[in-house]
């Protein structure tokens, strides 16, 4: 009886378990506090858009959740994982599960779109076969293949990657991210450096991935359309604090302009 | 016209300051102390500049009675450094990669490699010839050893610093993914240092053609040999020879190598 009781709670328990959790989180690059004491909780499968000016600490926030940058103190659960306190190991392990999309395309531009694609397979092998799409494992190789489908550009598969433009070098960079076949995605600024209609692309395709795939994204974003339109839930760093946090859908707009511009008359 | 009192107070050149003063007068008079030291002399240069033209004009015509002698030392030259070269490379490659920032494994292995790559660089290829013709004995495999140690020093520094200049964006993403070291290097350094690995390739092997002729003066095999012994004997128009030949595959190896640059990279 006892037995029955319990397994109904786990139940519950893991149901309501948080994708992400972040307790206490803190911050500072010398004198200057960036994050101070940050606290926040996102559900499983939503789509968050973080917001904040510039120095506001987001990009740190994002790097801080993987551990490319350390934080000086607070707590971050991620997919169950006590981020904090993994060991080396442990935390390559688990930084396999989180697939990354940078300002910065971090392509290798010598090498073709798909060997750039099939290098997300060494989130899970590793030896030459990752290396080079013509070294790859057929069933690697077609892996890599679906994803450039996935995101448009299968008919480049061969095209040097410096050869591409800006959205579609980013759309390679989101098709690596795919082969690494993460659980949790996070987006620094995906459509900084395009043009209107290529960001607005690539902001919509994350968006429709991770939907499709019911993965839980953080985006950051400079542009206001693109942070309404592409997230569940909207979330605003000023101050190294969440000062703003609500529905997407209930944003209004001139309420969020002072986090963009960083202009309190905006506010 | 006179000069606006503006002009006049800026100097023209900078004071020196009591130090660097001193130290460019004791380099002035080490640079004249050199010139006296080293036996130069108008004398000797007006006695010598005919013994020269002597010696030049005994070159003509050249003799080619031992050609075919003269082309077979000359491919195992060429061969001598081919293989020199190639094994210096494949040693360089590993070497170059402990030795570089950011994808050695640990300080203190990046700075025994740094000095292994500076020991084998600042030694000259005759130097580590006298080494390897006394180890293993005279001919041709003393020379590939002293090219391979020669090519190491070089093609390894100039690896490790191809490796640190690349954009390390590709790195970040990778490493962010939980990929392994020898991910990060083939799939993101290696790729992005490859044209400048193949240029310092090449510059090597040219390296390593010219610098193979002058091994064979210390035993070290090839056609240096052939040279030597012609000057031994005063026998200038086989040696008149010999240099075109050494000459021809000289530039002949440039230029091969300038084309397989161009088109490569």
């Amino acid at each position: 009886m006892a037995l029955a009781l319990a397994l109904p709670e786990e139940t519950l328990a893991e149901a309501f378990q948080p994708a992400l959790r972040i307790q206490g989180l803190r911050k500072a690059f010398g004198a200057r506090t960036i994050l101070d004491g940050l606290d926040l909780d996102v559900e499983p499968g939503t789509a968050v858009a973080l917001i904040g000016a510039n120095g506001a600490g987001k990009s740190t926030m994002l790097r801080m959740l993987v551990r490319l940058i350390e934080p000086d103190a607070g707590r971050m659960t991620l997919l169950g994982e006590p981020v904090t306190e993994l060991a080396p190991g442990a935390l390559r392990a688990f930084r396999r599960r989180v697939g990354i999309v940078f300002q910065r395309h971090n392509l290798v531009g010598r090498l073709s779109a798909l060997s750039n694609v099939l290098h997300g397979v060494q989130a899970r092998k590793s030896g030459p076969g990752t290396w080079l799409q013509s070294l790859a494992a057929a069933p690697d190789r077609q892996e890599a293949l679906a994803c450039l489908a996935e995101v448009g550009l299968a008919d480049r598969a061969l095209q040097r990657a410096d050869s591409l433009s800006g959205g579609q070098s980013q759309r390679v960079a989101i098709a690596r991210m795919l082969m690494q076949r993460p659980e949790f995605i996070l987006a620094d600024e995906p459509d900084a450096s395009l043009d209107p209609r290529s960001g607005e692309e690539i902001m919509d395709l994350l968006y429709r991935l991770a939907k499709d795939k019911g993965l839980t994204l953080i985006v950051i974003s400079h542009r206001l359309e693109h942070t309404l339109r592409y997230s569940d839930r909207i979330v605003g760093l000023a101050d190294g604090r969440i000062t703003l946090d609500k529905p997407s859908r209930l944003a209004d707009p001139r309420h969020l302009r002072h986090f963009f511009t960083g202009r309190e008359q905006d506010a | 016209m006179n000069a606006t009192p503006m002009a006049v107070a800026i100097p023209r050149w900078d004071r020196p300051n009591a130090l660097t003063f001193v130290i460019s007068v004791l380099a002035l008079a080490f640079l004249f102390w050199s010139f006296s030291n080293v036996g130069l002399s108008w004398e000797r240069m007006q006695r010598g500049i005919p013994a020269l033209g002597s010696i030049i004009e005994r070159m003509f015509p050249p003799d080619l009675e031992r050609l075919p002698q003269i082309l077979r030392s000359l491919l195992i030259t060429f061969q001598m450094a081919l293989v020199g070269c190639v094994l210096g490379l494949i040693l360089a490659f590993p070497l170059a990669i402990l030795a570089a920032d950011g994808l050695s494994p640990h300080p203190v292995v990046k700075h025994l490699s740094r000095g292994l790559i500076a020991l084998f660089r600042t030694v000259p290829d005759l130097v580590w010839a006298l080494l390897f013709v006394i180890a293993v004995g005279l001919g041709p495999a003393a020379g590939v050893m002293a090219i391979m140690v020669d090519k190491i020093g070089f093609a390894g520094r100039f690896f490790a610093e191809a490796m640190e200049e690349v954009d390390k964006g590709p790195q970040e993403a990778l490493a962010a993914m939980g990929a392994t070291r020898a991910g990060l290097i083939f799939s993101s350094v290696v790729p992005q240092a490859l044209p400048s690995f193949i240029a310092t390739s090449l510059f090597s092997l040219e390296k390593a053609v010219r610098g193979s002729v002058i091994l064979g003066l210390v035993g070290a095999g090839g056609i240096g040999v052939e040279l030597k012994v012609a000057f031994d004997l005063f026998d200038y128009d086989t040696a008149a020879t010999i240099i075109i030949a050494v000459f021809v595959l000289v530039v002949l190896v440039e230029q091969v190598s300038n084309r397989i640059r161009k088109r490569l990279l």
